[in-house]
């Protein structure tokens, strides 16, 4: 699976954000994860307990948030929630849309702990 | 999604960014930078070492079995002496399908990835170099076979194929909706054997694309009998024309579903990045 790939994505860049910030250690990671993102959740949770050895995320807690597709009508301009397999439009049926959420991999939210001054 | 233009922000995730003013020893930092970000930079590196040579790079994914490397031999013999060709080849492991182009006296080049499921910018990065490109209108990259990982890492090709064979469930678009919404063209291939394979309805697979809100060509290829191959090699052509179009204007093609999330999404410049802001509850 690909999800350990992309926790050592993950990793680095919150290594470098924790550098930034002079953190002593990362106590939690926030994703935002689109269910077309091609990334499940679980997998990535337990692909994280191997990557964050060793590394100033060793004891954080990584938190995923879902986001489900949404779609944009071409045709009709309406919005609406969609399945992963089928983004049509409920309003007029057709199949010319445009998914605006859903597709996310996103890093959104890193929370450090800093030496006290 | 971009993470330059702060698109990345949405009314779900906004409160994130909103600072309290106190001086908490815990600091969240919002980020809102995409997870790949690496593999997207290697990507856009290999895609400018492309351009410059002018090379269409076409990365054909689909599930194992289903006839890639047998397309890719019957369409660089019918393409032999019209089109220069070079392909990559990615397998976990094994020469073979590396050795089976080269006997048809084209350049192939074998990634091996162990135990990973699929190639990635840096991995292509590696092989580029020791391509010559300047000689070269088409590289194929062979992803390694799976519906599933492959769709995620952008390689800095032009195009995705990908291919879906007879012997498959004419559903699988739908099943992996991913993989299959990122074809600039789906080819649906041993189509000889549709005779014999009644419960696959090539009509159904296409409505299972388009319900993924796909315009991708449905072309039907048999590499055995010569089937739709025609079809295919217009297709390719027609393609490699408008890229020459492109290039002549100093503009590159990207495949179809991530230029849909640039134009959505913009080409800002990031301000939001690594905005510090304390954390809400107290530790």
């Amino acid at each position: 699976m690909h999800e350990l790939s992309v926790c050592m994505e993950l990793i680095d860049q919150v290594e470098a954000i924790a550098r930034t910030h002079n953190a002593e250690r990362v106590e939690t990671i926030v994703l935002q994860i689109g269910s077309l993102a091609g990334v499940e959740p679980s997998l990535l949770e337990n692909a994280f307990e191997i990557a964050r050895l060793g590394t100033v995320a060793e004891h954080a807690e990584l938190r995923t948030e879902r986001v489900e597709p949404r779609i944009r009508c071409q045709v009709c301009s309406h919005e609406a929630d969609a399945g992963p397999s089928d983004l049509r439009c409920p309003a007029c049926g057709g199949t010319d849309t445009a998914l605006i959420a859903g597709e996310e991999m996103i890093l959104a939210r890193v929370e450090l702990l800093q030496p006290a001054d | 999604m971009c993470d330059t233009c702060g698109c990345n922000i949405t009314e779900g995730n906004r409160h994130l960014l909103r600072a309290d003013g106190s001086h908490a020893k815990v600091t969240a930092v919002s980020v809102l930078n995409k997870l790949l970000q690496h593999n997207d930079d290697q990507a856009q590196a290999n895609r400018a070492l492309l351009d410059s040579h002018g090379v269409l790079t076409i990365n054909l994914m689909s599930s194992p079995g289903s006839g890639k490397t047998s397309l890719l031999e019957a369409t660089i013999k019918a393409l032999k002496g019209a089109l220069r060709i070079a392909v990559i080849e990615g397998d976990l492991e094994t020469e073979n399908d590396a050795a089976r182009i080269r006997a048809l006296g084209v350049e192939a080049h074998q990634i091996t990835t162990g135990t990973a499921c699929h190639l990635d910018a840096h991995l292509v990065a590696k092989v580029l170099p020791q391509l010559e490109l300047e000689h070269l209108d088409v590289l194929f990259i062979e992803n390694v076979g799976n519906l599933v990982c492959p769709a995620s890492f952008d390689l800095g090709h032009h195009l995705n194929l990908t291919l879906l064979s007879v012997t498959e469930g004419d559903d699988k678009p739908a099943k992996y909706p991913v993989m299959f919404r990122a074809a600039d063209a789906m080819l649906l291939s041993k189509t000889d054997l549709l005779t014999v394979l009644e419960e696959f309805s090539p009509e159904r697979a296409e409505a299972c694309l388009r319900n993924l809100a796909s315009k991708a060509p449905v072309i039907r290829v048999s590499a055995k009998t010569g089937e739709g191959m025609q079809e295919w090699l217009g297709w390719l052509y027609q393609r490699l024309e408008h890229y020459r179009e492109m290039r002549r204007e100093n503009l590159s093609l990207r495949p179809a579903v991530q230029s849909e999330g640039r134009k959505l999404h913009g080409l800002a410049q990031p301000e939001l990045r690594f905005k510090p802001v304390s954390k809400l509850e107290t530790v």
